[in-house]
């Protein structure tokens, strides 16, 4: 009688494991409190801070060359673009216009991170998903890019290529050999992407029609970049607000309507073969020019408030800078993608299966220190 | 009826996927000189890195142990997390004059960030980045360097 009465307790309990911090799937050190009934997932609670740094506060202490660095360590796989969003605030706040030969340059960077940066999606998202074999292979495409980047800016993820006003140095003399190279060579394997997952039965039935998003709940809760396009909420600010050189290209924001995970896989398949067309029409066209604004060597920033947003592969990265005039910034706030596209995480998971939930979280493609900073 | 085909479709499709994933995989299987594996540890000889690869900060010295750095401090100032710290010394020239020149160049390896703001910064192109990257080691005061050589000069003409 007793036990079948605990029994009977125990079945309407919910039960709370951890996911997390270390579980591979969660990429980093990000902790998932799941409550669960059986095996469907109640209710998801992220906590997140456990590879805080205080990026923010110590940007407070550095002059505006010194702040490039740390953003590299926000969102590792987008480091370029992190670098380029700083560069075009205090740009902006001074007032200077760059050599073309730096837009160019800084466009086909960004291109080519956000290219490397959904390669690495596809193999860690393949491997969640059960598929080891498309971890080698994404990282083997992978690594011809990092060889591109470590070629002209001497670092492979932490590159710290952008200065305000510039560029550290000029671009390698091999560059455009060697991005036209990987353009022909990656048009001639990503059918292998296509081939290894997008066709794959198992994963579709895992991923279709999971942790569905509505356009109206992605506008409501925010969400950006590839996760917000596959909802259908066109917000590429690539498109709505050109920066650099991207409108100089013509380009296809990648839209969808469904907003599953299967989508936001899509997308990204989708922004890889943009981003090739995009260099593609930059990189005969790079003007010759120096490759730095003149500079003063200490920067000072006008007092004020300055603010830039860039598309990074996750998402808008905002830059938001308050200068009281002196040569370090009184408060810098990056409003990061990442952050925001974990907030909904417990409305798409819920209801699901727990190992649903590790297709929806690694469909969101999450970095956790550019969550934490 | 209909439903018995849309079953029997589902499987000879699903069959169909996986088979189209395992020739891709198969076709490597059979072409292995396709695949591009560094043996690391045994092409060490032969392994060259790219000349710009931020490897480890450097002061370049000449055949005659001279080196450029007059110790103004810049690349010391330019440091976001304070990796570098010059010691000067006053020197006293020819000509009776007193002049700075540096003690120790210390470079703290187990800070750097390979910002390579010291290196862009210097007005006189005294350090450099080396391509070494295998930078293990046992003992964590081994991270400390002293960039200049014992018993190394600044080159002349170099203000």
């Amino acid at each position: 009688m007793e036990v079948k009465e605990k029994m009977g307790r125990l079945e309407n309990e919910e039960y709370i494991i951890n996911m997390g911090p270390q579980h591979p799937s969660t990429h980093g050190v990000l902790r998932l409190v799941v409550a669960l009934k059986g095996e469907i997932v109640q209710r998801v609670e992220p906590h997140i801070g456990y590879i805080h740094r205080g990026i923010e506060k110590m940007c407070e202490n550095l002059t505006y060359q010194q702040i490039i660095h740390l953003t590299d360590r926000m969102d590792y796989l987008s480091a370029h673009i992190n670098n380029e969003a700083v560069c075009l605030t205090v740009e902006k706040a001074l007032e200077i216009e760059v050599p073309e030969r730096v837009k160019y340059i800084r466009t086909i960077m960004s291109e080519l991170t956000r290219i490397q940066s959904h390669q690495l999606f596809w193999a860690t998202f393949g491997m969640d998903l059960g598929g080891l074999t498309c971890f080698f292979y994404g990282l083997r495409d992978r690594e011809k890019i990092l060889d591109i980047f470590e070629e002209s800016c001497g670092g492979r993820m932490i590159v710290s290529y952008n200065t305000p006003g510039g560029l550290m140095n000029d671009i390698h003399p091999n560059f455009q050999n060697r991005v036209k190279e990987f353009l022909k060579y990656f048009r001639g394997v990503i059918h292998e992407y296509d081939d290894l997952l997008t066709g794959n039965v198992i994963f579709q039935e895992r991923s279709k029609g999971m942790g569905v998003m509505t356009k109206e709940e992605a506008i409501a809760w925010g969400l950006t970049g590839p996760t917000g396009r596959a909802s259908g909420f066109s917000c590429d600010i690539r498109k709505h607000n050109p920066y650099s050189a991207y409108d100089k290209v013509t380009f296809r924001e990648i839209l969808y309507t469904e907003g599953d995970v299967f989508h936001r896989y899509l997308a990204r398949m989708e922004e890889m073969r943009e981003s090739m067309n995009i260099i593609d029409q930059l990189i005969d066209n790079i003007p010759e020019g120096p490759f730095t604004a003149k500079m003063k060597p200490v920067i000072k920033l006008p007092e004020g408030e300055y603010f830039q947003s860039v598309e990074t592969a996750r998402g808008e990265l905002g830059v938001y800078i308050v200068s009281d005039g002196n040569k370090n910034p009184y408060r810098v706030k990056f409003r990061s993608p990442n952050f925001v596209n974990l907030a909904p995480l417990n409305l798409m998971a819920r209801g699901s299966k727990i190992a649903d939930l590790v297709a929806i979280g690694g469909s969101l493609d999450l970095i956790i220190p550019d969550i934490d900073r | 009826m209909k439903s018995v085909i849309e079953y029997f479709r589902g499987i000879f499709n699903g069959i169909k996927s996986l088979l189209v994933g395992m020739t891709v995989t198969g076709g490597y299987f059979f072409r292995p000189g396709t695949t591009l594996t560094q043996q690391y540890p045994d092409n060490r000889d032969t392994l060259v890195m790219f000349e710009r690869f931020k490897g480890e900060v450097v002061m370049p010295h000449n055949e005659k142990n001279e080196h450029k750095c007059t110790g103004c401090g810049i690349c010391e100032i330019n440091c976001p997390n304070g990796s570098i710290e010059v010691i000067p010394a006053t020197e006293v020239t020819e000509e009776g004059k007193k002049k700075r020149i540096i003690d120790k160049h210390i470079y703290h390896l187990g800070m750097c960030t390979f910002c390579g703001l010291c290196v862009k910064t210097c007005p006189s192109q005294a350090l450099a980045f080396s391509q070494e990257f295998e930078h293990a080691v046992f003992d964590r005061t081994k991270l400390t360097k002293v960039l200049n050589q014992p018993g190394s000069k600044l080159m002349k003409g170099v203000e």
